[in-house]
């Protein structure tokens, strides 16, 4: 039995007098693929942002690859290192090219020369197939592209997680396939991901396990098969009536 | 070294350690109040600069021994995540309440409560300490209306209400009236302000006896060369902002020349230039009111601005309205008359109302070349050998004033920007 | 056909125009100089000015030219442009990064800064400052000393000379460290790119800018003695400070006043240029492993000044235009000392006026043409 790399125990998190976090229990293996979904409001996104301290928690534990995320923490930029993410919005840096999007965190962080990064960024550009894009401004990219340039400049710091945050929802419809085939790669390559979406398809395809999340708390959890064959609780149906 | 740990709250023992730090932060304040208000130092035999420094370390000790996460009590939650949530904050709020604790009483003091407003002569003013508001209540009117006779101020009065009347038509046009809404403010109003200004204000027929402009001044003078100035440098920048989006290139580059040699100097410049090169380039025998010279030149000015503001609206207008226009078979002036225009003078209002408040806070100007608006009556009234050494209290009264003014129209603006951003 | 007959006739007419009102201009103006027996020429530029001028950076006296006039008074102009904008930038940042500071106080304090000083006509601020808040001041002899060595007083700043032995000496050793600073960075550079190893480049600049200089003081090839003000006696109630640097009130109420004013508009530029960079780049960042000040330094500003830097530098336009207003208060500055001054004394209006708008014509076109440059270069490139 593989240890877990995120474990999660007990967690609460309040904004404000708002609570978006009930006790939130969830341990991830690794190379493990889970979608967490459920409708707005639910707290998934607050979720995953904790788990590369996006977001703060206020009781419970978080430990992410051995170490306890809390706000004694040294060197957070460590541990976010081993983490990857993947936004809503793709969030390049519009002021930088793609290549130099991806290259910016390894060469100030884990302080890889320039030409070294530069391959590495190649490959990984290659991977999500927009390497003929790599000196062009975020600017001049389609929403597809921006959002699998983001991929790879997420995985240019070679990380032993992805989050994934409803990574296509912000894109039109005829895009949202590269995005996801490019993800469906990466689940195939053996990564750790935790993908809140709406795309039941991707989940069905590559999930493992999914969560369902409603007010704050999970619901529900189980096997992909079993999720959508067999929900066991009724806002679970509801959820799934809705969506599929 | 004391261990600073001592300072922290944990969750346990938060409820004393509550008390002593309000406690701490109250001590610290009232040492402030004290000397601030009643000048009262009972901390003398301490050393100078820990005298000085007492009330800040003490509250800060104090906003330190508060400061607790999440400690459940819903006032001290707020007062820690506003300004408590550092050190460095919480040095800052206690400077600025300080500061606002040292400052506010003696210029209160001042300003109420030593201050005079009774009687009509200096001798009133003589005896107290505190501001003397009988010299502004005595010279209000000077300031308001300049050297203008004091009989006459109702046509002043009376032009400004109609003006202003004038200038609701157009929110009342309805229907077929609406296409000429652009002609109305462009070209009829501006007409109608001249004649209303002219036979009223200035006089000289219909019974009404003459005043020369040069008595013209205080805060009426300034709104005249505000208003003339806007409403008369609106059609011609207009007319620039169009020249410099045209595409034939003796108009746009005219334009251009035009456009960036008025924003290129400063306005005293082209003021000095109004009263001393102006008579120079005009016929010997012909005259021209040295008012009328000095809103000329400001009208010029301001329309190089305005030009700019205006091309803004123009370059949003999404080409589609150029496009449907053109296709409906409208010739350049109808289609800009009727379509573009109005559209974008709709998006630029908060731009053009951002260009008069820069005007109103121009015209003190005006005063460098003789002609006296508030300011300049200040100056006059400053120097005025019955009401000597209050100047203090001129400025202060002109400055509440304008920014009285100014500030409305600032925030009359921001809702102007609210009320068309939505809309769209 | 049509259409170039269409494209051509207006643009004759506006020709027309324009040539036609220069030309009825002209015309008069010519008129009125021979009637008066005024000519035109700019050879009085060479004549004695015979005035004093009260603040000068450069020697002269009445009897330079005017064109010394006239550098006089550009010097005094771009003295006074220069400090306002060094302090306007300053007050504008600390108030444009208060007023998005978490802290409620400081946030309202910042705001009602920005909205007090700039509806306030910058000339009543000026007068303020000069008439009423300068005038305050006590007079030399009943001066208590500013940090030690200064004295502000009713009649001025009086601060201590500085009094160099081999400047020249000093500058070329500030001209090393630059030039050694400029190797560093690049060596710096070629490191990173090609071993990855960092180098901490702003703390070596800094320290090379203070050991060069700091060497030619040990060395005692640059000395500095320092004049301090001296309480002087020049009548029998008349007292300055001698053999120090006397700032003119004029200069002081004019740089308040300027910076004061124009800080408000650069807070709000600045203030925009943060608030311009939405969240999900800081999270994005700090996503992939960057620390707080490489965030700031490698996303942040690069976007943010892009921002910033365009609307300031209008700031910095307006400011140098505004500085036309010290001729309301007798400081020596262009629109005084030319336009003003030496017009009243020769007369020669169209001259001297066309040759101050010509001045002030281009700085300001010069620092757009700058600014166009600039923005042509760095602009974010998009579809």
């Amino acid at each position: 039995m593989s240890e877990s790399i995120i474990q999660m125990k007990e967690v609460n998190k309040w904004f404000g007098d708002f609570q978006v976090l009930k006790d939130i229990n969830l341990e991830v293996k690794e190379k493990q693929k889970i979608v967490v979904c459920g409708p707005s409001g639910s707290g998934k996104s607050t979720l995953i942002r904790c788990i590369n301290r996006l977001e703060e928690h206020q009781k419970g534990q978080i430990i992410v690859d051995g170490n306890e995320l809390s706000e004694k923490t040294k060197d957070i930029e460590k541990i976010r290192a081993e983490v990857g993410m993947v936004f809503q919005q793709f969030n390049l840096f519009p002021h930088l090219s793609i290549l130099d999007n991806c290259t910016l965190a390894p060469i100030w962080v884990k302080k890889t020369p320039k030409k070294k990064a530069e391959e590495f960024a190649m490959k990984q550009l290659e991977q999500v197939q927009i390497a003929d894009q790599a000196a062009k401004f975020p600017g001049q990219l389609s929403g597809g592209q921006q959002q699998r340039a983001a991929l790879a400049r997420a995985l240019c710091m070679e990380p032993k997680i992805m989050l994934f945050d409803e990574p296509t929802s912000a894109l039109d419809p005829e895009m949202i396939k590269e995005v996801l085939d490019a993800m469906v790669n990466l689940a195939k390559a053996g990564m750790t991901m935790i993908v809140v979406t709406h795309e039941m398809g991707f989940a069905k395809e590559v999930a493992d396990e999914v969560v369902f999340m409603d007010e704050g708390m999970i619901v529900e959890r189980a096997k992909t098969n079993d999720f959508f064959a067999n929900p066991k609780n009724e806002r679970t149906k509801l959820f799934l009536s809705q969506i599929l | 070294m004391i261990n600073i740990n001592i300072l922290k709250p944990t969750s346990s023992n938060f409820q004393t350690y509550l008390y002593i730090g309000s406690a701490l932060i109250f001590i610290g304040i009232f040492d402030v109040f004290l000397r601030s208000f009643f000048n009262i130092n009972y901390l003398t035999f301490l050393p100078g600069s820990l005298n000085f420094l007492f009330p800040l370390i003490i509250g800060l000790v104090g906003l330190q021994m508060i400061r607790l996460e999440y400690s459940g009590n819903r006032i001290v939650d707020k007062i820690n995540q506003n300004i408590n949530n550092n050190t460095f904050n919480a040095g800052l709020t206690l400077i600025i309440i300080f500061l606002t604790l040292l400052v506010i009483p003696p210029a209160l003091d001042w300003m109420i409560l030593e201050a005079t407003i009774s009687g009509d002569t200096k001798e009133a003013c003589v005896a107290t300490e505190g501001a003397c508001w009988t010299y502004i209540k005595v010279w209000f009117r000077r300031f308001m209306y300049g050297m203008y006779p004091n009989d006459f101020h109702w046509r002043i009065n009376t032009a400004f209400i109609v003006l202003i009347a004038f200038a609701f038509v157009g929110y009342f046009m309805r229907g077929k009236l609406k296409n000429y809404i652009t002609f109305y403010y462009a070209i009829l109003y501006p007409i109608i302000a001249f004649i209303i200004i002219n036979f009223l204000i200035s006089g000289g027929s219909f019974g009404l006896e003459w005043v020369e402009t040069n008595a013209w001044g205080g805060l009426s003078l300034t709104f005249i060369v505000s208003f003339f100035g806007l409403i008369f440098c609106f059609p011609l920048g207009m007319i620039l902002a169009l020249g410099r989006r045209s595409e034939l290139p003796i108009i746009k580059y005219i334009s251009i020349g035009y456009i960036e040699f008025w924003r290129g100097v400063p306005l005293i410049t082209v003021l000095f230039m109004s009263s001393v090169m102006f008579p120079m380039f005009l016929p010997s025998d012909a005259f021209v009111d040295k008012l009328i010279r000095v809103i000329a030149a400001i009208i010029l000015f301001e329309a190089a601005y305005v030009a700019e503001v205006i091309r803004g609206g123009l370059q949003a207008l999404p080409r589609g309205q150029y496009d449907a226009a053109k296709s409906l078979g409208m010739g350049y002036w109808k289609m800009q008359i009727f379509v573009i225009l109005p559209q974008a003078l709709k998006l630029v209002i908060p731009g053009i109302a951002n260009t008069f408040l820069a005007l109103v806070k121009d015209t003190p100007l005006i005063f460098v070349v003789g002609l006296s608006e508030v300011v300049g009556m200040l100056q006059m009234a400053k120097t005025n050998p019955k009401w000597l050494g209050y100047a203090m209290e001129g400025y202060i009264f002109a400055s509440i004033l304008f920014w009285a003014i100014c500030y409305a129209m600032s925030k009359y603006s921001q809702y102007l920007e609210l009320k068309y951003k939505t809309e769209r | 056909m049509n259409h170039k007959i269409k494209s051509i006739i207006p643009q004759l007419l506006t020709l027309l125009f324009v040539v036609a009102v220069i030309g009825f201009f002209t015309i008069n103006a010519q008129l009125n100089m021979e009637e008066r027996g005024i000519d035109f020429g700019y050879g009085f530029l060479n004549q004695e000015s015979s005035f004093d001028v009260q603040f000068s950076l450069i020697e002269y006296d009445g009897s330079h030219s005017y064109a010394k006039a006239y550098l006089v008074g550009l010097l005094n102009t771009i003295l006074v442009s220069v400090l306002g904008i060094i302090f306007c930038t300053i007050i504008g940042v600390i108030i444009g990064i208060a007023r998005l500071s978490p802290n409620y106080l400081i946030r309202n304090t910042a705001a009602w800064y920005v909205e007090f000083f700039r509806n306030v006509p910058l000339l009543l601020q000026i007068f303020f400052w000069y008439y009423a808040a300068l005038r305050a001041l006590p007079l030399p002899e009943n001066t208590e000393p500013l940090f030690g060595v200064t004295y502000l007083t009713v009649k001025g700043y009086y601060i201590p000379r500085l009094i160099w032995e081999n400047f020249d000496i000093l500058i070329y050793s500030i001209l090393a460290a630059i030039i050694s600073i400029v190797f560093i960075r690049n060596y710096a550079r070629k490191l990173q790119e090609e071993k990855g190893q960092q180098l901490p480049v702003l703390l070596i600049s800094v320290g090379l800018l203070l050991v060069f200089p700091a060497i030619t003081f040990v060395t005692g090839m640059v000395q500095l003695e320092v004049a301090l003000p001296v309480l002087k006696q020049l009548s029998k109630t008349s007292f300055i400070y001698a053999e120090g640097l006397s700032i003119p009130p004029e200069l002081l109420a004019l740089v308040l006043a300027l910076s004061l004013y124009t800080a408000t508009f650069v807070a709000e530029c600045v203030r925009a240029g943060i608030q311009g960079i939405s969240k999900g780049q800081k999270e994005a960042a700090a996503s992939v492993g960057l620390t707080p000040n490489q965030i700031l330094k490698l996303v942040i500003m690069p976007q943010a000044l892009r921002i910033i830097i365009p609307p300031t530098t209008n700031q910095y336009l307006n400011l140098t235009k505004n500085s036309s207003l010290a001729a309301a208060i007798a400081y020596p500055d262009l629109v005084l000392v030319f336009a003003g001054t030496a017009l009243m004394q020769t007369g020669r209006a169209i001259e001297i006026v066309s040759i101050t708008m010509l001045t002030y014509l281009t700085l300001s076109l010069s620092i757009s043409v700058l600014m166009n440059w600039y923005n042509k270069k760095i602009a974010i490139k998009e579809k």
